[in-house]
């Protein structure tokens, strides 16, 4: 899984779709989890790296990181899969 | 080095920077940050509030020309006197319903020395919305399913894969999204009332709303094409935001149609993207849109380009265009003196 190269992310968590035009804010874990992705990293050491970072529980954190993964696909920000 | 650029007189109509804009007021901002030629612009007026008439920083002098329904000899007959004056070299019509006698004079301004850079009048017909079926099968183009009404009563036989709601389109302008057949009937009283018969009643395709503008030599090359998502969109549907993308479908879709029709002049594609990603072409506008600024931002500027075209230049392809690039519109309140009201309303020049 890996985010579209041509997808720009900046420092302040703002998304640029530049085949849609669509534009989306995210919040500074989720420009994390995207920077990674971006980066090419695996989603297991996202997690890892989230889980280390942040006072959080697997069972949440895998909930919620499924669901971001879920809408980044449906926005069509990753690129197979 | 000292700057030796040739300047042009170019006329240019459109000048109603309204609600729902015409195009003239964006194609002469890009004339004036032409780098190829200086301009002297000529305003054409079809009412004498059009707010292009009273932008003196932009139009140098506007003369009112009638309208496309009094006939191909009165507007000969117009230009004719305005050519006296002023001597023009190029003339940019910038509405679908002026074109019509714009493509007819041409070979007549031509020997004039008038100078426009238009689609055929095949090209002109066949892309019409009233043909927009045969226009999708011939050149193998995806667009909605459409019918052409002539009279009221056959909205009640539409075919039956129309399935509500649908979109009934003037034959020029206007468009309205109708849920049931009373919503026809007025829409279609309303619509035939300003602009006449027929109407077109067109499937409504779910999505977003997407256009492209672009430039075609009249070969078959694509000049220019930049693709641009609505971001802002207006109750009469119009953009009022809109952001230059990259995608590469809506510039091969673009290509596909210039080399085929061989299109010359500017244009609009008007797309709607699906939830399964797939473009409908909605319409094609047979002149640059009101948004063609954009163009200017992007690093593309269609209209110097258009004028090169008209003007027999030989005009290479543009490479490349900023992604990213966004135009927000905005409403301006200028101040006029009631002289140049009347002026422009009595002796129709200013």
């Amino acid at each position: 899984m890996k985010m579209k190269s041509n997808i720009a992310v900046s420092d302040s968590g703002f998304i640029f779709n530049p085949d849609t035009g669509e534009s989306f804010t995210v919040n500074p874990i989720g420009g994390l989890i995207i920077n990674q992705l971006k980066e090419g990293r695996e989603t297991q050491e996202i997690s890892r790296l989230i889980r280390d970072k942040y006072n959080v529980q697997f069972a949440t954190f895998e909930k919620d990181f499924d669901d971001f993964i879920g809408l980044l696909r449906n926005y069509s920000l990753i690129e197979n899969g | 080095m000292a700057d030796h650029k040739r300047k042009l007189t170019i006329a240019v109509s459109g000048l109603n920077a309204i609600d729902s804009p015409g195009p003239g007021v964006a194609v002469i901002r890009a004339l004036r940050e032409a780098e190829s030629f200086d301009v002297r612009i000529i305003g054409l007026a079809y009412e004498s509030l059009e707010p292009g008439i009273f932008m003196h920083d932009l139009v140098d002098r506007t003369y009112q020309i009638p309208y496309p329904s009094a006939g191909i000899d009165a507007v000969f007959e117009r230009i004719d006197y305005i050519h006296s004056r002023e001597k023009l070299d190029v003339i940019i019509p910038n509405f679908d319903a002026e074109l019509y006698p714009f493509i007819r004079l041409e070979k007549r301004l031509k020997e004039m020395n008038i100078h426009m850079c238009l689609p055929t009048m095949e090209q002109f017909e066949e892309r019409h919305k009233v043909n927009l079926n045969e226009f999708g099968t011939r050149y193998n183009l995806k667009v909605p399913k459409s019918t052409v009404v002539h009279e009221l009563s056959s909205v009640y036989s539409l075919p039956s894969e129309f399935k509500y709601p649908v979109v009934v389109k003037g034959k020029y302008y206007d468009a309205s999204i109708c849920y049931n057949m009373e919503q026809i009937k007025t829409q279609f009283n309303k619509i035939t009332a300003k602009w006449g018969l027929p109407i077109i009643i067109q499937e409504f395709v779910h999505g977003s709303e997407f256009n492209v503008t672009g430039l075609g030599d009249g070969k078959g090359n694509t000049i220019s094409a930049i693709p641009m998502r609505k971001q802002y969109i207006t109750e009469k549907g119009k953009a009022w935001g809109g952001i230059s993308i990259s995608d590469k479908r809506m510039l091969e879709l673009t290509h596909s149609f210039i080399s085929q029709t061989k299109w010359k002049g500017g244009f609009e594609l008007e797309l709607m993207k699906d939830k399964n990603g797939e473009f409908y072409l909605l319409e094609i506008n047979p002149r640059m849109p009101a948004w063609i600024y954009l163009s200017v931002g992007v690093g593309q500027n269609i209209p110097e380009a258009l004028v090169r075209l008209a003007l027999g230049e030989d005009v290479k392809p543009f490479a490349e265009y900023r992604v990213g690039k966004m135009f927000v519109r905005f409403a301006w309140d200028m101040i006029v003196d009631m002289e140049e009201f009347q002026t422009i309303s009595t002796m129709g020049e200013l």
